[in-house]
């Protein structure tokens, strides 16, 4: 996926220092893929049309085949669309390509690399000093919390351990999108929760943009300022939901009259 | 896989040796040594046919003591390691080119296949005749001995890279270099080493053949001409250095994989209590 830059997106100039600006980082255009196979082959994405902001949370819901994970690795730069396009604002400099970070359902830390080590890779990658990567390493170590387990290899780790390295490694680079496809899917279900706070946690000291697939409604509720919902196949907008829950958000706020009526349009837009 | 399959049975070996290690073994050799040296006795055999663990040791001595065996060892050591060296270079390289490219699978896995059927023990021979009696044409059937191993483990290992962090690399746009350094060569070191392990042990049956074949240096020409004098002695002297070689170039594989693959061997925490 080449990231046109050049194309006109809604605030070329930087903000006022501080504050978000009301206008879009991402837009996808008509974005459609299809995956080449027997007649007119796969279709997994059709026509999707979106914007992301600056800062935004917004999370993807749909059913099974809805074409969440195409979207994601489409995003990623992983998959190249079949038409329609994909465009990142310009962000900190021209020409700098977009930087995405990407957690998936699995952890996948390297093995061979201790909790650090996993942590500074997309540093190392972009050519940072091994020092300065080191020292950001470690506040992110701190950020998520584990602190103490810095030289861990990755087999010793829990499943939740494990996916806050995930996260602490798309982090570190500063990414302008945070991508997290289902990333608390193989977890249990207490771990869950806790780790939803934590991402929200962290959302908030970062400041990032985020676009994260997820099944669960509540969940979706919960972290996000926006829920996309999509068809089953081909995955199609649906719905474009905006969640006008306060913030801070808690587990409480599930049981609330707006929280349940929000919820239930979902339900009914998921087929 | 046979590397894979040996692995542990190895590495329980290794851990069984360091907790009472010294003991188990030491006693193990004593009670061999001493079958050994009951059966010579009672069945009166003569010392061309069998000769007894003393005899063996005078005679390794006086081959020690006189430099002639340290001599034979280095030649042939020079052989293994040259062969180990070149052997398993080339089968990286040609590795990883057919690990990425199916089209140079297809053109080069008959000839390598077929390469694998023909005995090194046959073309040996033919090597020392197209090559000369000296140190190469040894190194070359090492090399060769050593090439099928170790080229089967780096393509089964860098094959076996997970897709996700395939993915995960692109993802972070990662450069081809930056994804071989820091995703495919850790991937594939532990199947690698595996067939490493197998190539170091090989080789010293490589130079062993070839200079059976042709020769006037190394370990394997000594049991030659002491097979020619009836020094049935010398022969088990030669054979046991053979074997210390053999075993102390596998120890080196094995400490090399201890240091490289720690993430695998260290020790797991203490769970808490």
């Amino acid at each position: 996926m080449k990231a046109a830059l050049d194309l006109p997106v809604c605030c070329d100039e930087a903000p006022p220092a501080g504050s978000p600006r009301d206008c879009a980082v991402l837009k996808v255009n008509h974005l459609s893929l299809t995956f080449p196979g027997e007649r007119e082959g796969l279709r997994a994405v059709e026509d999707l049309t979106f914007e992301l902001r600056e800062q935004e949370f917004v999370c993807v819901l749909g059913p099974s085949g809805s074409g969440k994970s195409t979207l994601v690795r489409v995003l990623a730069g992983l998959l190249r669309p079949t038409s329609g396009s994909v465009h990142f604002a310009p962000l900190r400099g021209e020409g700098r390509p977009p930087r995405v970070g990407v957690v998936f359902q699995q952890a996948n830390l390297m093995p061979w690399r201790t909790v650090v080590e996993n942590i500074t890779l997309p540093l190392e990658l972009q050519g940072v000093p091994l020092e300065a990567a080191r020292q950001q390493a470690a506040e992110m170590v701190e950020l998520i919390g584990l602190q103490g387990f810095e030289d861990t290899w990755p087999r010793d780790l829990s499943g939740g351990m494990a996916q806050r390295v995930a996260l602490a490694r798309a982090l570190v680079q500063d990414p302008d999108l945070l991508l997290l496809d289902e990333p608390f899917g193989a977890l249990d279900a207490l771990t869950r929760e806790r780790m939803g706070g934590e991402l929200l946690r962290l959302w908030q000291a970062r400041q990032k943009t985020v676009l994260m697939v997820t099944h669960s409604i509540s969940e979706a509720l919960l972290l996000s300022d926006r829920v996309l919902v999509l068809t089953a196949r081909p995955g199609r907008l649906a719905l474009d939901l905006t969640v006008n829950l306060p913030r801070p958000r808690d587990e409480e706020m599930r049981y609330t009259a707006p929280f349940g009526e929000l919820a239930r349009r979902l339900r009914a837009a998921i087929v | 896989m046979k590397p894979a399959a040996l692995e542990p049975l190895t590495l329980n070996a290794v851990r069984l040796l360091r907790r009472h290690g010294h003991w188990l073994l030491l006693v193990s050799l004593l009670a061999a040594l001493a079958a050994w040296q009951i059966l010579v006795t009672l069945a009166k055999l003569p010392a061309f046919i069998l000769p007894s663990p003393v005899q063996v040791a005078a005679r390794f001595w006086a081959a020690l003591t006189d430099g002639s065996l340290l001599r034979h060892t280095f030649y042939t050591l020079s052989e293994v390691i040259a062969g180990l060296l070149a052997g398993s270079l080339l089968a990286t390289l040609l590795g990883y080119g057919l690990a990425r490219s199916h089209t140079l699978e297809r053109l080069l896995s008959p000839y390598l296949v077929a390469s694998q059927a023909i005995p090194i023990v046959a073309v040996a021979p033919l090597l020392v005749i197209w090559f000369g009696p000296g140190m190469f044409s040894k190194v070359l059937i090492c090399a060769l001995i050593v090439f099928f191993p170790v080229l089967v483990n780096t393509v089964v290992g860098l094959r076996a890279v997970p897709d996700n962090l395939r993915d995960l690399m692109r993802a972070m746009r990662a450069t081809r270099l930056q994804t071989l350094r820091h995703l495919e060569i850790p991937a594939a070191l532990p199947v690698f080493l595996g067939g490493l392990r197998i190539g170091a042990t090989l080789s010293v049956i490589g130079a062993v053949v070839g200079e059976f074949v042709g020769s006037d240096r190394g370990l394997g020409f000594l049991i030659n001409v002491a097979r020619g004098q009836y020094d049935t002695a010398l022969v088990f002297a030669a054979i046991f250095t053979l074997i210390v070689l053999a075993l102390a170039l596998y120890g080196l594989v094995i400490l090399l994989e201890l240091r490289l693959l720690r993430y695998q061997h260290a020790p797991r925490p203490e769970a808490p209590r």
